[in-house]
């Protein structure tokens, strides 16, 4: 149980490469934070700084108070779990689990009474005395985090260990670590690349890119809240829609239309100092099928009618695909998101926008169909540096 | 098509097994003309027949009636041992870091310890020689088994940082987050999965020191230090009219022995597949 501290750390590579610059956050006690962002964005090397495989460079590192930026990593009393589970092909899984525990010289009761514990809650008992060569890869993952629990440590620290899992595997390890978490109550601290997996399982998110932290906030913070392009488009799936607009008399112009800016919108916007060329984003979920809305609720949003490209039914929602004419928003944080899913060969011509309608929907593939949309909920972004102008903090 | 496939594939095995035997008859005649030689009277010696037709031991009996013969057997077994042991201990030491750490000179090191390996020997003898005479090393224990570990551990380095650079480095990051020490980390995680590549860098070494001739007879001049092969070339006949092929096959094919034990004992341990199990699912 500890608060770790991370207060200005700094990580550069002696070839002058900046992995990770100026990292700010307080863990909490017992809080489940997530670090997450695309492959190269430095949260796997923030985390190796914390755990003390990786020297920091610059700004200090804290646990329960004390400066821990000098002390070896077994020094340190935190556990890791590896992306690759890192287990020890040589010894039976009760010797893996043991092994923390020997090298601090406990006695052979309490290891023995220690790892039985660890295996029962991880039902990893009757595996005791295999080797981890004869595990399957849910198996392995759960004896890599019994090797991390045995010891009881003041944090764990976890490098995306749940990415070598099937996708349906995954969501149920998910719940299990979030539960195993809950009960343990240990400061943890969680990589992924994974949106989905961040927006679940943490207390706090804290979205990374470029080795700086772009925003840190609880999941619903961070998905309504967004501080700017980058996080608006990383965080949710299906993600954001981005449509190039124009800013003119309290009006947007946008390929969907022209669309009024309501008042909490419009005085944002005007303490933001809103340049007159901006991206607006909308999310998926804040459209619909205007067919199934009332007079009163059209009135309230925009409208506009397109060709339903592609329909995917989910059963309980329809997501609906439209490709709006006229240019396409751009920016370097949406040039960056492209590249990171690999979505760049979608735009040949306008934008593509996604829409998530009720199932009761009668939208038909290759036919139009009116689409209302709410406008009070829409993002207004500055192209150039990607800031949210509708951040209301 | 079954039936094909069938008649196909005995058709290979047959075939396999043709070519295997042909390779193990080239491979072990010569060895095996030695044994024959070695349990032939000195009448039959000469005779050609590949099994002998009266045996004898005589020739066994004749070397280990000669203390020349069990104190070179002495020789041959503390050298060869001592220089493998510490050529494997240097070696591993030395392939560790070349596979794990990122230090200047490192191409150096590894280039260097090639064109060791890569020299002709021959030409390092005389110099040896005067070397070693002005030292006080000629003729002793450590006067071979000192450029033994010098040409080994170009080949123990070698093989060893292969081994090493197999082992998933995320298993020593996992040891150190579990609160061990660098040294407990390779004593206890990395050593026993590097243990087939120990084992069989062991064996090439130490047939290496085995079998060395050149070394032997040129760094050698009593049967203090004198090791089989160098001994084998004084060994003569009752008289010096006689042949001493008779002892000296004997000899070859007891020098043979240990060699044989050595490989058996650790082939044991070579297990492949150790690391299976550590990474990835």
């Amino acid at each position: 149980m500890a608060e770790i501290v991370l207060d200005k750390v700094t990580k550069r590579y002696p070839d002058g490469a900046l992995a990770v610059s100026d990292v700010d956050i307080t863990i909490g006690d017992g809080e489940f934070i997530i670090l997450v962002g695309p492959s190269g964005c430095g949260k796997s090397t923030t985390l190796n700084m914390i755990a003390g495989l990786e020297d920091i460079t610059e700004g200090e590192l804290r646990i329960d108070g004390k400066r821990v930026n000098e002390r070896a990593p077994k020094d340190r009393d935190i556990a890791m779990v590896f992306q690759s589970y890192a287990l020890y092909p040589h010894m039976s899984v009760r010797e893996n689990m043991a092994f923390p525990l020997r090298l601090a010289h406990v006695d052979n009761a309490t290891v023995t009474k220690k790892v039985e514990e660890a295996a029962r809650i991880l039902d990893l008992t009757q595996h005791l005395d295999r080797k981890p060569g004869n595990l399957s890869g849910g198996q392995r993952q759960r004896v890599a985090m019994g090797r991390a629990i045995v010891r009881s440590p003041k944090a764990f620290l976890m490098d995306e260990p749940l990415s070598n899992l099937d996708a349906k595997l995954r969501v149920q390890m998910r719940t299990s670590v979030a539960k195993l978490q809950r009960r343990l109550g240990t400061t943890t601290v969680y990589v992924t690349h994974d949106q989905t997996e961040a927006m679940t399982l943490g207390d706090r998110v804290v979205v990374m890119r470029g080795g700086l932290v772009q925003q840190v906030g609880s999941p619903q913070a961070l998905y309504e809240q967004p501080t700017n392009l980058f996080v608006a488009g990383f965080i949710g799936s299906p993600s954001m829609n981005f449509l190039p607009a124009t800013l003119a008399d309290g009006q947007l112009q946008t390929p969907l239309g022209p669309v009024p800016l309501s008042d909490r919108i419009r005085r944002l916007v005007e303490a933001a100092n809103a340049p007159s060329e901006v991206i607006v984003g909308l999310r998926p979920e804040h459209f619909e099928d205007a067919a199934l809305l009332d007079e009163g609720e059209r009135g309230r949003g925009g409208r506009f009618t397109a060709t339903v490209d592609v329909l995917e039914s989910m059963g309980s929602d329809k997501y609906a695909y439209f490709t709006v004419e006229g240019e396409t928003a751009t920016s370097a944080e949406l040039d960056e998101l492209a590249a990171e899913s690999g979505s760049t060969e979608m735009t040949d011509d306008g934008s593509q926008i996604v829409t998530r309608l009720s199932a009761a929907s009668g939208a038909r593939e290759g036919a139009e169909l009116e689409v209302w949309f709410d406008e009070d909920k829409l993002l207004l972004f500055d192209p150039s540096d990607g800031r949210n102008l509708t951040y209301a903090g | 098509m079954a039936v094909i496939g069938a008649t196909a594939s005995s058709g290979a095995k047959t075939r396999w097994a043709l070519i295997d035997i042909v390779v193990v008859i080239y491979a072990l005649v010569p060895v095996l003309w030695i044994v024959s030689l070695s349990f032939k009277t000195k009448e039959t010696l000469t005779d050609g027949n590949f099994i002998p037709r009266s045996w004898t031991l005589q020739n066994y009996r004749d070397i280990f009636n000669t203390s020349e013969f069990l104190r070179a057997l002495l020789n041959s077994i503390g050298i060869a041992l001592i220089a493998t042991v510490i050529a494997v201990v240097l070696g591993t030491m030395a392939a560790y870091a070349i596979a794990r750490l990122d230090f200047p000179g490192k191409q150096l090191l590894v280039g260097a310890s090639l064109l060791i390996a890569m020299f002709p020997q021959v030409s390092l003898v005389t110099p040896l020689f005067e070397m070693e005479r002005t030292l006080g090393l000629f003729d002793t224990w450590p006067g071979l088994i000192l450029p033994y570990i010098t040409f080994a551990l170009p080949l123990a380095i070698y093989t060893l940082s292969a081994f090493f650079r197999e082992i998933p480095w995320e298993l020593e990051k996992a040891a150190k987050m579990d609160g061990a020490t660098p040294a407990q980390a390779f004593r206890r995680v990395i050593a026993p999965l590097a243990a087939p590549g120990v084992f069989t860098t062991a064996i090439l070494v130490f047939i290496f020191c085995w079998n060395d001739f050149l070394f032997a007879i040129s760094l050698t001049s009593t049967t203090s230090s004198r090791t089989v092969p160098a001994a084998l070339s004084f060994f003569t006949g009752s008289s010096q009219f006689e042949d001493p092929t008779g002892t000296i096959s004997a000899a070859a094919v007891v020098i043979t022995i240990p060699i044989i034990l050595f490989v058996l004992f650790f082939q044991r341990r070579i297990v492949a597949g150790l690391t299976s199990g550590a990474v990835k699912g």
